[in-house]
Order: structure tokens, then sequence, then C-alpha cells
């Protein structure tokens, strides 16, 4: 199942993968992102060795793997994040949308691909001002719409009722299941097309997990979502598709049912049964 | 084994008692300052010494109401110089430094702020008195806020520091480009300490004397505009303070009082302003 059958992806290096695509062919226009033999260093050392891995458009794709296996890195490559830390880089290719995603202005391109981290990271500002923040840098001023939008993104987060009578209250007298709600309501406000999340669960009890997990489900007709998770149960529960890192190598990728119940490789079934990791 | 016992409690008490000592001293000092300026210089406060002109040498009565405005006048003047230039330098310093130039730049600030205020002075007077060919509030000002600018860039770049990482990151990941997260969210998120040692680095600027003997000057009357030499509060205190009559000790006095009050009421104020907006 893990053939390189679809979209023809091309190998760059000796050691890259070949483009792990899933279910068969798949139509060109069903990939949001195609990431071919992508390599990752910081400075002298690499944490990425040829990923290679097809995004579909409108599901949900979860990274699982140990702690420091690269599933975090891989995803801040996906919206260039890793470029505030000084001597990273990213070599491959990345497409977006067929745009070259290494090439493009990292500014625009945050604006199509949002992101949520592991700790919520509300503004210290009020909450209204914390949705509206995205919105207004681009460019939406002006009362009404403004209003209108921060009250649209703060009900697809779910989040609109718990707070619709305190909008001018500090975020940080916000929960901390309501502050992550709040960080995802902040970044859908932008509509983006990709929205990337770094284990927003971990810092969260159960019952904010649930929460979390039953809006993820929610918004993937609206949006592409990618989801780092330590939790494999939470991969099993959310995701369509799930790539298993290992010591910066994608080593499978595939429709979550068979990584969870006929993985093809060994590393993948030791790391699922809880052998290692 | 008692014996042992018996000298670790002694040391124990002896260092506790030590400590505590210094402690109320350095309480003390304070105190002290103060009660001995109000003793001293508190009978000749009074309205007419907060607002008239001091009188000529044997006349009784006069104020100080020009150096009040003349120091108010001062500090504006190197606040409008120093502080953005020492904010905005210690926004580099925290935000876009690499390594090498923010390590210069963060020494020379140390050095900087070790200058001696006379020097300072020295410095002004060559690079405005003396082509101006008179005192004035400019140079005056402007010797202050060359002193203020290294306390300014330390302070900005450590309440800088103290943002979370994650704060920039959420902004970047909104589409913000670096200045503009920097603007809205990480200047805002750390102006508490921001504005407190802002607001301290005005008080202890405000209490300099050897940097305005040269540069402003002194003046017995009003002085209009930025262009004259202007009496100021500490000048006053050290001008009356050498002076042989007793008239204007006390008024010496008077005048460290109101200085002190200043700077503690600076003080206070940037305390009310931190605890007050702890909230957010």
């Amino acid at each position: 199942m893990t053939t390189s059958d679809a979209g023809g992806a091309t190998m760059v290096t000796q050691e890259s993968r070949p483009a792990q695509s899933v279910g068969g062919t798949v139509a060109a226009d069903d990939i949001k992102m195609r990431v071919s033999g992508l390599d990752f260093y910081y400075g002298p050392k690499q944490t990425l060795f040829g990923v290679s891995l097809e995004v579909l458009t409108n599901r949900i794709t979860a990274l699982i793997g140990p702690s420091g296996c690269g599933k975090s890195t891989f995803l801040r490559t996906l919206n260039r994040m890793y470029e505030t830390v000084p001597h990273a880089r990213a070599e491959g290719e990345i497409l977006f949308d067929n745009e070259d995603l290494l090439a493009m202005d990292p500014v625009t391109l945050r604006r199509r691909v949002g992101m949520v981290f592991q700790r919520p990271n509300p503004f210290p500002k009020s909450i209204f001002d914390n949705i509206a923040y995205g919105l207004r840098v681009n460019g939406t001023h002006g009362g009404a719409a403004l209003k209108e939008k921060v009250e649209k993104s703060l009900r697809r987060a779910a989040l609109w009722d718990e707070v619709k009578d305190q909008l001018q209250k500090s975020a940080y007298a916000l929960s901390g299941g309501q502050q992550q709600r709040l960080c995802i309501a902040r970044a859908l406000a932008v509509d983006p097309e990709v929205l990337l999340l770094d284990e927003p669960c971990s810092a969260l009890d159960p019952i904010a997990t649930a929460k979390i997990e039953e809006l993820l489900f929610s918004l993937q007709d609206q949006c592409t979502l990618i989801i780092v998770t330590h939790n494999m149960q939470q991969a099993a529960r959310v995701a369509d598709f799930t790539g298993f890192f290992l010591l910066g190598e994608l080593i499978e990728y595939n429709k979550t049912e068979i990584i969870f119940k006929t993985p093809a490789k060994k590393e993948t079934e030791d790391y699922i049964t809880g052998r290692f990791g | 084994m008692l014996w042992r016992n018996a000298w670790r409690k002694f040391v124990n008490y002896f260092m506790f008692s030590m400590t505590g000592l210094c402690a109320l001293v350095t309480v003390g000092v304070l105190f002290f300052i103060l009660g001995y300026l109000v003793w001293n210089g508190g009978t000749s406060l009074s309205w007419a010494f907060l607002t008239h002109l001091p009188t000529p040498v044997g006349e009784s009565g006069g104020g100080m109401g020009n150096a009040i405005v003349g120091s108010a006048k001062l500090l504006l003047l190197a606040s409008a110089f120093g502080i953005p230039i020492g904010f905005l330098g210690g926004v580099y310093l925290a935000e876009f430094g690499g390594r090498a130039f923010p390590f210069v730049v963060r020494y020379t600030a140390d050095l900087l702020n070790g200058v001696p205020s006379i020097v300072m002075g020295i410095f002004a007077y060559t690079i405005v008195v003396l082509p101006m060919k008179h005192f004035s509030t400019l140079a005056g000002g402007l010797a202050l806020g060359v002193m203020m600018i290294p306390i300014a860039v330390r302070t900005t770049e450590e309440a800088l520091r103290t943002v979370p990482v994650v704060l920039r990151e959420g902004g970047l990941a909104l589409g913000a480009s670096k200045w503009k997260t920097i603007a809205t969210v990480v200047v805002p998120a750390a102006r508490k300490g921001i504005v407190t040692g802002i607001i301290l680095d005005i008080a202890r600027v405000a209490g300099e004397t050897a940097p305005l003997l040269f540069t402003a000057f002194s003046n017995r009357f009003w002085s209009p505009g930025w262009n004259q030499p202007t009496a100021s509060l500490p000048v006053m205190v050290y001008t009356y303070a050498i002076s042989p009559y007793d008239d204007w000790h006390k008024q010496a006095w008077a005048a460290g009082l109101v200085l002190l009050a200043l700077v503690l009421v600076a003080n206070v104020a940037a305390k009310l302003f931190v605890s007050g907006r702890t909230a957010h």
C-alpha cells in the first residue's frame, strides 16, 4: 500500500523515500500539499531525512512518533515557522496547491497555513482582540464586519456560548482548554486553507481534549488539518491518514485504519503496540 | 558534640542578626535622609517657595519656581531624546540582533552607563555649548538624555526577553510580519517592565547635578524657550548649600526635599502602574 503510484512523485536524493501516497490513485487537485525528499538541518545537524508524503484536501492527517523523531520539525516546515531559528534550513520540495512552498513569501504563506501550538498562547489582550488580531493584520478593520467575523470564528471553535458575554475580558481569564479553543478560533478567523496543530491537547485534561477532538471533526469539511500528536489513541480517533516518524524519517504513511491494524513496517508495529517509544 | 551544637547555634543567631541589622540600616538610611530633609527644609517649604523666583541675597523669602520648571523642562527634553533611542535600541537587541553586534552594543551600553556624569557634562559642553557659545536648556537636556540611553536600552531588552517565544510565534503564525508582531504583541506584553524601567530611569537622572553645571548652568530668572541657561533643582541645591547664608541653606534643604519627593512619587507611580496592570 505504501507505493508511489499516484502522481508520479519524483525522488530527489538516494535516501529519500518514494512519495507515500494513499488510497490508490488520487486526483491531483485533491492533493493540498506534496512533499518530496525533504531534508532538514539545524546548523550541521540533520533532523529530517528525505521525507515524502501527500496531504489530502479537507482530510485530517496525523503525524505520530516518539519525542525527537522530527514530526514537529516537519510540521514547522509547512508554514516555514522554522525560519525563526537561526541556521535552520529545509531542502527538498514542498508543493502547496502546486506552488513552491519553500520559495513563497513566508508572511503570505502563513496567512493561508494557520498554526495552533502545543501550549495555548493567547495574546495578553481581550478575547475579542485575540480573535480580531489576524483579521486586523490582514486588513479587516471597521466594527460590523470585524464583529461578525469574530463571532463566526468563535462559533466555529465551539467557544461562542461560553464567552459571548465576556468578549472584553482578558483571554488569560479562560481555562486552559478554553484558551486552546480560543487559539484555534484565532487561527480560523483568517480562513486558512490548512491548519497545522502541534500537539494541541498535550497540556489539556481529557474533557478539554475531547472537546478539541470534536472540534477538529467539525472543521474538516472547511479546511485541511495536519495534527502532530504524542497520543496514538488520538490519532486513531480523529485522523483519516497517519504518518509514523522515527529518527527523522517517515517510516510509514497510510490510512489510519491500516497503520493501526495492519502496519507494513515492523518499526510501526513496535511503536503502536507500545514496545518502545 | 555539645560544643559544636552551641557553636552552630551561635553562628546561626549571629548571622541572622547581622543580616537583619544590615537590612535595617538600608531602610534607616532612607528614613534618616527623609527625616533630616523635612526637619531642616520643611519650614522653608511653602506655596511661594514652589512658585516664586529666588530673591537677591539679603532679602528673605523667595522660591525656586524657576528651578522646578527648569528641571521639568530638562527632563522632558532628556526623555524625548533618550527614551526613543534607548527603547528602539533595546528592541533591536532583544528581537533582531545576531550574535556579534548585539554583544558589542550591550557591552557599550554598560560602559556608557558607567561613564561618570561629569564626563557626560563635558561631552554636551563640547558638542552643544561651545558651538552655540552659550549655556542652554537644550545642552542640559542633551546631557541628561545621553545618560538615559543605556538604562533604557537594557531595561527594554530585559523586559522584552521575558515575553515567551510562543507569543511571537503566535503572531507570526497569523501572517503578521516580524515588526508587526513586535509592535502589536511583544511590546504590549512587556509594557509593564518597559514603563517601570523608563520611569526609574527618569527618576535617576532627575537628581544629576554634575552634567548640568556647565550645560544648563543656572539662572536666577525664568528661562523661556530652550535656548537660554536655566535653573534646575539639583544645581540650586548645590549653589545654595555651598553659600555662606543661613537662609539659603534652609532653601537648599527644601529644594532637596522637593527633589526627593518627586523621585519618590515617580517610584510609587511606577509600582502602582505595574500592580494595577497585573490583571492582564
